[in-house]
């Protein structure tokens, strides 16, 4: 009973605060246009977590994938700007953020880095980077063409749901998108499984013959891939690109993959408790914006939240 | 010296689950009293409740008549109780007089400054007292061979801040299970000085031997009931494996049945290595071939070559008529199994159950088949006899024994044409122990080959067809064991060049 409590404490907290704003604000927060609004706010925080997930299941974790989603929708923008049609602009983002990943994966896999210290260097690297070929400028207005900004505003209509002038919006498909990719893969292939051994005892992982550097090395590229999947949907959203546009998505993605590992059975990571933690992170924001609450009082009780949801989880554990 | 301590009223419950039910213990200064018992037998919640770090409502403790409380660690450690658990807890990156004034208050100068030489001083003097004068107290622990590390944890255990009275209890648990003989027998002669000291020892150990040789009386314990409580040379062995594990056991190992198979899994001739030189031998199918030597003389580096952990630098190797594998993965791809030495650290996923973790060297394809997965772990668990309330128990709640028989369900599950075995029955009850001889037995039936590297003497002299000694690295011998005592093996360890021996 108590173990079951414990894990459903943070789904029980996510309840919690939205029955909060329900009665805060009895007539803008439980609309439907407010909460497609909020899956659409929270899509690029999603995408960037889901796929943290995938490293934090190793028990690894990546820093860079701010400065790599911020790297990926600049590369795009001057490849825009410089008349490259979109696709193309597109394909050179997510692949760049392949390459990123890879690059901290070598380190951290065979290099032997520490992911703290492999990942703070390439976030450094890669925020750089996206200063040097943007030469520090934001790229936007004409540079970015209506059809790349245009997604962001599109999405399917809710017509046969009776909401008339609603309409599900594609980055928040993105989101759903990748969180059936990364769910199926971590808990239904035997690439997820092995994940999960080498997060277990990466030394018993080995001697039972996992091919550990390569796994490794693959999951941080799929950060990466995430990474630059939502710096293009932020790129989209905004019309505009500028070097350090995701520089948020870091510590957010990964409260939110801790906010779901006090989930676990074991604490470990799942991508769909990874779901309840962006949400809570999500809703948050949208609800104190709503109540016009400070911006810093709002980082101050993120914060809070974080630490309060992992103590109580530790604690519980530890009785 | 004090009088004896004794205890009452040991129990301990998880809902319903009685894992100890109402034992009680009396221990003498100056006497060594084993506590034996198979695996999950209740021996470890004992060792916890008399250490204090599990809280008990029905615990008593009396010296002289007179009860003392018992609540805490910090109760247990003002009583004069020194509990020296299975794992070396040794902080690797400190030095080893660091570590022996480990939970002290550092011997210091203005109050402020590590007195280093104080330091060195009274480390030395603690490993003095156990009669230890060749050990370097400056080294970092790190480098230390288990033997010793296990000496350095004992000597911490020794020391006291002024005004502390002297501990009275000591509390050993399979203190050497981690040693080689050799070793083993430097921290008999510590136990008998503790014991001339005048301390009662309580002594957990799975092997009936060395109880036998060094304890005065023994407690057994079977499934959380007090079986008996007896001095030792008013018993026999023979009566202790019977209380243990309530049925009589056959004694030694289960005979070959089959005849070693003609064809060769591995031919070595010459080989040399960074770790090892001169390993000249053949292998064949369901033969069991034993690696042996002191402690440290490269046992695991034999078993390494194979898993591809170890590159061969010259000499002709085959297995299975191809070059050695050059990797883990590759090795269990081509039918090598391996059990590691150490199954915390380097053969299990404590966290997750017996399915993923007997399965893992074995998936197939990209898709997670869980009910076929499910199926086959049910089916290696019957077959290595584990028990466990199901295949997502998470191992660490399982006990040692069944820990050990999930990493063996794990090398049967590829159904291995060579199974490496690293220690296999280290910190193993009889009753496990003898199962996991029945395993090896029948794989060996099947055809597979085994190399069984063990500190076990009739373990090896048991199970092994031929034995192969290191020196150094360096094979000096291939024995038969069938005329061979555990003493003749040991003299061969030593063997002629003994003296050029590196530790």
């Amino acid at each position: 009973m108590i173990p079951v409590l414990r894990q459903m404490g943070t789904l029980l907290g996510l309840l919690l605060i939205v029955l909060f704003f329900t009665i805060q604000l009895p007539d803008t927060f439980l609309t439907a246009r407010n909460l497609i609004n909020v899956s659409q706010q929270i899509s690029m925080l999603a995408v960037v977590a889901f796929t943290m997930t995938v490293v934090m299941v190793m028990t690894d974790f990546d820093l860079s994938v701010g400065s790599v989603a911020s790297l990926a929708g600049i590369l795009a923008a001057i490849l825009f700007a410089q008349g490259f049609p979109v696709w193309v602009g597109v394909v050179a983002a997510l692949a760049i953020g392949i390459a990123g990943g890879m690059v901290n994966g070598f380190l951290v896999a065979v290099v032997g880095i520490l992911p703290f210290v492999a990942t703070l260097g390439t976030l450094t690297i890669f925020s750089g980077l996206a200063f040097f070929i943007s030469g520090g400028k934001t790229i936007f207005g004409r540079d970015i063409p209506k059809a790349f900004s245009e997604f962001s505003r599109g999405g399917v209509p809710l017509d046969v749901l009776g909401l008339e002038t609603i309409k599900l919006p594609y980055l928040s498909l993105v989101a759903l998108a990748v969180l059936v990719i990364v769910w199926v893969m971590l808990e239904h292939t035997t690439y997820g499984r092995r994940l999960y051994a080498i997060g277990g005892n990466i030394e018993a992982a080995r001697l039972a013959g996992i091919k550990v550097q390569r796994l490794r090395l693959s999951a941080f590229a799929v950060t990466g891939l995430g990474a630059a999947v939502a710096g293009l949907m932020y790129a989209s959203r905004v019309a505009s690109a500028n070097p350090t546009q995701g520089a948020g998505l870091m510590l957010d993605a990964i409260a939110a993959v801790f906010l779901g590992m006090t989930m676990g059975k074991q604490g470990e990571p799942r991508v769909l408790a990874t779901l309840v933690g962006v949400l809570i992170l999500g809703i948050l924001d949208n609800g104190l914006t709503q109540m016009q609450v400070d911006s810093y009082v709002r980082e101050m009780l993120v914060g809070t939240i974080v630490i309060a949801a992992v103590s109580t989880s530790s604690l519980g554990r530890r009785a | 010296m004090t009088g004896a301590l004794e205890f009452g009223g040991l129990t301990k419950r998880y809902g319903t689950v009685t894992v100890l039910s109402d034992v009680s213990l009396r221990l003498e200064p100056g006497r060594v009293h084993a506590l034996m018992g198979e695996n999950g037998a209740g021996k470890s919640t004992l060792i916890k409740l008399i250490a204090g770090v599990m809280p008990s409502d029905t615990l008593t403790l009396r010296r002289d008549g007179a009860e003392i409380p018992l609540r805490s660690a910090a109760d247990a450690a003002a009583a004069g109780f020194r509990v020296i658990h299975q794992e070396l807890n040794l902080v690797l990156q400190l030095s080893v007089a660091e570590n022996i004034l480990l939970g002290q208050p550092m011997p210091r100068r203005l109050g402020l400054l590590v007195d280093w030489p104080e330091l060195t001083r009274r480390a030395t003097a603690a490993l003095a007292e156990l009669g230890v004068t060749t050990l370097d107290v400056t080294q970092q622990a790190g480098a230390l061979a288990s033997g010793d590390r296990m000496l350095v944890k004992i000597a911490s255990a020794l020391v006291r801040s002024k005004g502390e009275a002297p501990p009275c209890l000591y509390v050993l648990d399979e203190p050497t299970a981690a040693l080689s003989d050799f070793e083993a027998e430097k921290l008999f002669t510590v136990i008998a000085r503790l014991k001339a000291q005048g301390a009662a020892i309580l002594y957990v150990s799975h092997r009936l031997a060395e109880v036998m040789r060094i304890c005065d009386d023994v407690t057994v314990l079977r499934n959380g009931q007090h079986i008996t409580t007896t001095p030792l040379n008013a018993t026999t062995k023979e009566e202790v494996i019977l209380h243990m594990t309530g049925r009589k056991l056959v004694d030694g190992y289960p005979p070959r049945t089959e005849a070693i198979g003609d064809g060769m899994v591995c031919q070595i001739k010459n080989l040399c290595s960074p770790a090892l030189s001169g390993l000249t031998f053949n292998l064949r199918r369901g033969e069991v071939l034993g690696i042996s030597g002191l402690a440290g003389a490269g046992q695991t580096d034999v078993l390494r070559l194979f898993l591809g952990l170890e590159r061969p630098v010259s000499g002709q190797i085959t297995l299975d008529g191809a070059p050695l594998p050059r990797s883990p993965a590759e090795a269990w791809a081509r039918g090598v199994a391996y059990v590691p030495r150490e199954r915390r650290s380097q053969g299990l996923m404590m966290q997750m159950g017996s399915r993923s973790n007997t399965l893992l060297p074995h998936y197939t394809g990209l898709r997670a088949r869980m009910a076929d997965e499910r199926r086959r772990t049910a089916a290696l668990a019957a077959s290595v006899s584990l028990k466990s309330s199901g295949p997502e128990q998470p191992v660490w709640q399982l006990s040692g024994g069944n820990q050990q028989k999930v990493v063996f369900g794990r090398a049967l599950a590829g159904k291995p044409r060579l199974l490496l075995l690293d220690e296999p029955t280290r910190g193993v009850d009889v009753g496990a122990k003898f199962e996991i001889y029945r395993l090896v037995r029948a794989l060996s039936a099947q055809g597979c080959a085994v190399l069984l590297s063990s500190s076990d003497l009739p373990e090896l002299l048991g199970l092994c067809d031929r034995i192969l000694v290191l020196q150094g690295g360096r094979q000096s011998a291939i024995l038969d064991p069938a005329d061979l005592a555990p003493n003749d093996l040991l003299n061969a360890f030593y063997g002629p060049t003994q003296g050029t021996e590196a530790s």
